[in-house]
């Protein structure tokens, strides 16, 4: 099978660029990851992050053919030749597939991703009713992969001050949470030009996402109890 | 070292909305007035003219451009905030913008009710 993949090391060459290559795969290759392991096999200069193999640890996320994506859950059979990978579009490229994903990670840790609650914690745990429990269904499943947010314009244009939707995803996971008391806190972290409204609701997160989450969603609820809050 | 900690700039909700509130009135407006246009077909000059005389039409449709100069205000100045970073030509855009708006809706007013 071939692929056209994106090769660069700032060590050696000036500039990116992409190299061919033929490989013979074995009927066991299913996916896109099995691919790239016999790649790296045959040259170990190739560079890339997994680890679980699974699609649950989110490490492998790439621009395949295109589009945003999992290397370990895209099967081999559906790509069309030759496969294009490219790092996630719109992060600084630490090493061919590996980038920097500071920035994402700054933004998620910006909406405070954990629950606040400042009440004596119950002996056991915080109970919740299973109709409560269900609104966090389709929220908290995101793995942070960052294939949405790297294929969010406006993240790429203003990565440094608008969350973008992985992180958004994750802000309305805790304010969807009945056991979360910060409800007004969060809201006033994200009532802002950049951070919340630069999202124009294109939905390329939509798209992209490998958990098959929907981000743009999530966002609209933000607004809507931002609305519901003023009016 | 001073912990800076992000929080919001606490606005862009009124203009978030404001732009989905114009945009219905211009649907119900474009809508109106297609309706309006097509009861009182074939139009001549003469009906055009009474058409606008009436003060419902003149202030509808006042209200229409208002609508549509801040949603275009909204809209504009989102693009400028997306790919325009340096602060002074931004500040210089959102002027020049501004006023071509501003102007035009003293425009819109003046042919309004100069017919």
């Amino acid at each position: 099978m071939r692929f056209s993949i994106y090769r660069y090391d700032p060590d050696v060459d000036a500039k990116p660029y992409l190299r061919d290559y033929d490989i013979a795969l074995e009927p066991t290759d299913r996916m896109l990851l099995d691919a790239l392991v016999r790649i790296k096999a045959e040259d170990d200069t190739f560079s890339f992050r997994r680890s679980c193999r699974e699609g649950v640890c989110g490490s492998d996320a790439m621009n395949i053919n295109g589009k945003n994506g999992l290397a370990c859950i895209t099967r081999l059979i559906e790509l069309r030749e030759p496969v294009v990978i490219r790092p996630l579009p719109g992060l600084p490229v630490i090493r061919d597939l590996v980038v920097d994903m500071s920035q994402f990670f700054k933004q998620y840790h910006s909406v405070k991703p954990y629950l606040v609650n400042d009440t004596q914690p119950p002996e056991k745990e915080r109970l919740q009713s299973p109709e409560d429990r269900e609104e966090l269904d389709g929220l908290y499943e995101c793995i942070l992969c960052a294939c949405c947010s790297a294929s969010c314009p406006s993240f790429w244009w203003n990565p440094d001050k608008f969350v973008g939707p992985a992180g958004l995803l994750q802000a309305y996971r805790f304010i969807a949470d009945t056991r979360d008391q910060a409800t007004n806190d969060r809201l006033d972290n994200l009532e802002d030009p950049y951070r919340l409204f630069r999202c124009h609701s294109i939905m390329n997160c939509v798209d992209v996402c490998p958990k098959g989450l929907n981000p743009t969603r999530a966002i609209g609820k933000i607004k809507e109890l931002l609305v519901k809050r003023s009016v | 070292m001073v912990r800076r900690e992000v929080v919001g700039a606490h606005y862009g909700l009124r203009d978030w909305l404001a732009q989905r509130m114009t945009a219905v009135v211009m649907i119900v407006y474009t809508l109106l007035f297609l309706i309006v246009l097509a009861s009182r077909l074939p139009l001549d000059y003469g009906d055009w003219k009474a058409l606008w005389a009436l003060p419902v039409m003149r202030y509808a449709t006042a209200l229409f451009v208002f609508s549509l100069l801040v949603h275009a205000w909204v809209g504009v100045r989102e693009i400028f905030m997306d790919y325009i970073k340096p602060i002074g030509l931004r500040l210089t855009l959102y002027g020049v913008v501004i006023l071509a708006l501003v102007l035009y809706g003293l425009w819109s007013v003046e042919i309004l009710w100069g017919m």
